[in-house]
């Protein structure tokens, strides 16, 4: 009984939104209404089951234990006062907290990660004796795509001359190299999806499949 | 007390967060530790803040009877019903614990197929705007074009239809070429970050204090 509502009720739901296909209709607005109530639910269930019930239900008010958390606690009621304008000011305190201190904390990991590390994956050697051609190829592509791709992007020279004329066009070229081959894989990720859906409405819900 | 006050209270706990990872002591582990406990806590509590701001604007627009307020009901009730059910009613549908609650019956079979479905009709748009956008203009956009059209073929039988080079040069193209230009994007954005750091530590950016009076 239960597998024969959830079917029609997931048949339907996405035959409401698939209408959307034909043009903006009803069904389609309320699924779409439905799931923006449903995602918002589901993430105070997630948000209170792991972060608030572990953190602070049961570490304070069941075992009496940790009442330091009662700090953060109040902290994060703060935000609640935006919804009062003579004291929406005091909901900057937790925003402060968080962005102050998450920034301060972020530098250094987001210097390794995004800067170092990526300098450091592109200083590699361009030929590597016993390596294929297409590979010794490869290397010199990413050394020298990276910094033409590097060039492009930077704006405060004029993009004029031997280096920075000739290496923002290559830099470009590279640049769209990578967003041809980005768009190609977005396009097949939502196809699988789509052959999903309705291998769902064929197969699992009109039995049409096997 | 109203901006200057949070403007220090980010520049002082954000150099000491800056400055803990180049201390390796038990002190500025201890400050570490408090704020990787503590964050989660706070940052937990907007989530009261965006359901509020949401029901406000919902209950708002039935009261006045808006154009479409009757889907205002439609986001309303599972934003509430769904913890209900969670909390209050935690039982399975069946009875007994054989069966999914209501609440995993509202995840499975109401929030993911509608999310898989309007992800997978982006397929459609995508393939609309590529056909307007792709049309080989110019030499630029005809690499867009050929290397997207490969990337492609690359990931289906049918591409092994035309031989073995088209996958090959599909996965050449995604292992160097593309990854030299994710990579100088990255360190564009790495860059950037590190500049919106230093930003909001040093009260330079302040559009985070937002318009809550002076």
């Amino acid at each position: 009984m239960y597998e024969t509502i959830g079917l029609w009720v997931a048949a339907i739901l996405t035959l409401a939104v698939f209408s959307f296909l034909y043009k903006e209709n009803p069904l389609y607005r309320f699924a779409e209404h439905v799931v923006v109530g449903s995602s918002l639910g589901y993430t105070i269930v997630i948000t209170y089951q792991r972060v608030l019930y572990p953190r602070l239900v049961e570490p304070v008010f069941l075992h009496g234990e940790s009442l330091v958390l009662i700090v953060p606690a109040m902290l994060g009621l703060l935000y609640v006062t935006r919804f009062f304008p003579r004291i929406a000011w005091l909901s900057r305190y937790p925003m402060a907290f968080l962005l102050g201190m998450g920034m301060g904390m972020a530098f250094p990991y987001d210097m390794q990660a995004y800067i170092l590390r990526q300098i450091q994956a592109t200083l590699i050697p361009l030929y590597t004796p016993g390596a294929p051609w297409y590979n010794t190829l490869g290397a010199v592509v990413i050394v020298l795509g990276t910094l033409a791709g590097l060039i492009y992007f930077f704006f405060s020279k004029p993009h004029k001359g031997p280096f920075f004329g000739f290496g923002s066009k290559v830099g470009i070229w590279i640049i769209m190299i990578g967003f041809g081959a980005t768009f190609g894989f977005t396009v097949m990720g939502r196809i699988s999806l789509l052959i999903g859906r309705v291998q769902f409405l064929l197969s699992d819900w009109l039995g049409l499949l096997h | 007390m109203k901006r200057t006050v949070p403007m220090m209270i980010a520049m002082i706990g954000g150099i000491i967060m800056m400055i803990q990872y180049f201390i390796p002591h038990q002190v500025s582990q201890d400050v570490f530790n408090y704020y990787t406990e503590w964050a989660p806590l706070v940052g937990s509590f907007a989530l009261v803040l965006g359901v509020g701001s949401l029901t406000r604007v919902h209950i708002h627009k039935i009261r006045a009877k808006a154009p479409n307020w009757p889907y205002s009901y439609a986001v309303l009730i599972p934003l509430y019903l769904i913890p209900v059910f969670a909390f209050f009613l935690p039982a399975s549908i069946g009875g007994g614990t054989g069966k999914p609650s209501v609440f995993d019956f509202m995840y499975s079979r109401v929030q993911i197929p509608i999310q898989a479905t309007m992800f997978s009709m982006l397929a459609f748009y995508i393939a609309s705007a590529a056909f307007r956008a792709f049309r080989a203009k110019s030499a630029l956009a005809t690499i867009l074009l050929v290397t997207a059209i490969i990337v492609m073929l690359a990931q289906v039988p049918i591409g092994d239809l035309f031989g073995r080079w088209l996958p090959d040069t599909g996965l050449w193209i995604l292992r160097f070429p593309n990854l030299a230009a994710k990579r100088a994007i990255e360190l564009g954005v790495g860059f950037g970050m590190l500049a919106t750091c230093l930003k909001i530590i040093f009260g330079v950016e302040r559009g985070w204090l937002g318009g809550a009076g002076e």
